[in-house]
């Protein structure tokens, strides 16, 4: 049992880097972009690919990310240059990326072998199993990103993407070109997904054409855990780095609570229909607060 | 100088919505000219501004900012030039983002947009000093989300906003018209007042008639896509309410219909 929670927490920190990029979509332009499903698996298809045929694996890594952004830029353009509504842009991102990844694997499963990952190297120089080695890289990972998106959303672009999300007729009026802010928003949020599926592919040693299915609803369900814990705390997380580093620890909790629930005899193929169901219970309650709020406003009249 | 040359505007053209919005519309602005303009529900007066700010491409004719031609310029290129708000006081903000965000954001209007920060601190003193001059109090609360504002808070910033850096052409389209009588006036002294330290080329749309006459130095009414009535300087002073109306039979054949039209 402890094993299983210790590798999940590995899991869910790996998967997190996922959480930020769709955080950067859903929280910031209110997207919610399924072409991460693509992208994700994309990052795996790629990096097992890469490292297998003999490239370091941290190149790989970098490659993963830039694979998952180009394929965000895809998104991009057909929702901001065409006008496609991000959800069916999304899909047809995801659609096709299922072809291409068959197409890069050549099959529907490569595993890495005996080939080097950034974790056994680490594991190798420090002497730490794999799972702590798994655990320390990928918090390194996750606080560098963290960092780096706290910084780029302060800064002018960034905030400008923002506001795109904000009030997309203020930006405009303001020169900037929210087609531009949204592609970019989707390079990034796919660049993130890919590269954490090149992650996912190196700590589990394969790469599989299925591996990203169910991506955004993970995604989704880890943002409204994360959401849940802020307000929870009592600076209810309102700025925005300690969201971002709830989005992670969200993503933690999931595969903690997924360990939990399959230890608990779940068949592990429930555990998407239980993910669906945490997102639709979040999404819905802050809509049913509100109906009863105004339901308990309503007064009969008369006396003010 | 700002010259709009024989602008028409139809919008659903073809189908049985087809509405002439604009109809040859040729109007010059001179620099430091501030001119309101009002008119009845569909006259063209919010379709005006958005062509010159370039929401919509225009159909016919031609939008001249200063000798350039900016007719087929994108609304985001054209930003650069104009100062704009809106009636909407949730349009001009974006309520999620401090004001000193709003500003930033604001004051690089049309500029290129990098990875420096996006506030800086020489820019907060600046902010500081102009939120003051509003005299809302809002210099206190500059790390404050904007959706914790009042609608009239609400515009005078992003009234702050669209001048903060100076525009060529400010546009107000029924800036006050959201707001209650108060806050209104105080939006409205507010506008007089940078308007007139800046020497500000202003469009300014009104449902007061009172307000149409006492600001500005020409007045122009608009009715079915056209400008029936152009006036200015000392004929333009001297008018009053009664005579506008009564201006505005003469030119249209009808009477004025603005739900929102105040008279006094
Ligand atoms: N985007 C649009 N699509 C179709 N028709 C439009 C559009 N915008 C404006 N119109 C039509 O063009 C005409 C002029 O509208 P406009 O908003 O310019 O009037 P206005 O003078 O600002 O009136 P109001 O006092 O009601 O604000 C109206 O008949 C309106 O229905
Ligand atoms: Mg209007």
């Amino acid at each position: 049992m402890l094993l299983a929670l210790q590798g999940a927490v590995s899991q869910g920190i790996l998967w997190g880097v996922m959480t930020l990029g769709v955080y950067i979509t859903f929280k910031l332009l209110d997207i919610a972009d399924m072409s991460v499903d693509g992208t994700l698996a994309l990052g795996g298809c790629v990096c097992a690919v890469a490292v297998t045929g003999g490239m370091d694996p941290k190149l790989a890594l970098l490659l993963a990310l830039l694979a998952g952004a180009a394929a965000g830029g895809v998104t991009g353009i057909l929702h901001a240059a065409f006008d496609i509504p991000s959800i069916l842009a999304g899909i047809l991102t995801m659609i096709s990326l299922w072809s291409i990844n068959l197409h890069i694997m050549g099959k529907s499963n490569v595993p890495l072998l005996a080939h080097p990952t950034i974790f056994s190297q680490f594991a190798a120089a420090t002497g730490l199993s794999q799972t702590m080695a798994t655990t320390v890289i990928g918090l390194v990972i996750a606080v560098v990103l963290v960092a780096l998106l706290y910084w780029f959303f302060g800064t002018e672009i960034g905030a400008a993407l923002r506001a795109t999300g904000n009030n997309e007729h203020m930006v405009r009026a303001l020169g900037v070109d929210t087609r531009m802010t949204k592609l970019l928003a989707l390079m990034i949020s796919n660049g993130l997904a890919g590269f954490a599926g090149g992650l996912v592919c190196q700590s589990q040693k394969y790469a599989d054409i299925g591996m990203g299915t169910g991506t955004i609803v993970i995604g989704l369900a880890a943002i409204v855990i994360g959401e849940v814990l802020g307000q929870l705390t009592p600076g209810k997380l309102r700025s925005f780095g300690s969201r971002l580093v709830a989005a992670v620890v969200g993503t933690v909790i999931y595969f903690l609570i997924r360990a939990i629930v399959l230890q608990m005899g779940m068949d592990a193929n429930d555990m998407k229909l239980l993910s669906a169901i945490i997102v639709a219970v979040a999404l819905s309650i802050p809509v049913l607060v509100g109906r009863a709020r105004t339901r308990a406003l309503w007064s009969k009249g008369g006396e003010v | 100088m700002l010259e709009l040359k024989h602008v028409t505007k139809t919008f659903n053209k073809g189908t049985v919505n087809e509405k002439v919005a604009l109809d040859d519309i040729s109007l010059t602005l001179e620099d430091g000219d501030f001119v309101t303009v009002i008119g009845g529900n569909g006259a063209g007066k919010s379709t005006m501004l958005n062509m010159i700010s370039g929401v919509y491409p225009v159909d016919r004719g031609q939008i001249v900012l200063d000798g350039n031609d900016i007719t087929h310029l994108s609304e985001p290129k054209r930003a650069r030039y104009l100062g704009r708000v809106f009636q909407d006081p949730m349009l001009g903000t974006a309520a999620d983002m401090q004001i000193e965000e709003n500003l930033a954001l604001a004051a690089r209007r049309g500029q290129r947009r990098g990875l420096s920060w996006n506030v800086t601190r020489e820019e907060r003193e600046l902010f500081r000093e102009r939120l003051a001059s509003l005299g809302l109090g809002l210099e206190d609360r500059m790390g404050d989300k904007v959706g914790l504002l009042s609608g009239g808070q609400r515009q005078a910033l992003t009234l702050l906003m669209a001048t903060i850096k100076q525009p060529d052409v400010l546009l107000l389209d029924e800036h006050t018209a959201a707001l209650d009588p108060k806050t209104a006036k105080l939006v409205l002294g507010i506008t007089e007042r940078i308007v007139g330290d800046a020497h500000l080329t202003t469009l300014m749309v009104t449902h007061n008639m009172h307000d149409a006459i006492r600001l500005g130095n020409r007045l122009i009414m608009m009715d079915t896509g056209r400008i029936i009535y152009d006036v200015r300087g000392e004929e333009k002073a001297r008018l009053t309410v009664p005579e506008l109306l009564q201006k505005f039979e003469e030119a249209s054949g009808g009477e004025l219909d603005n739900d929102r039209m105040l008279l006094g």
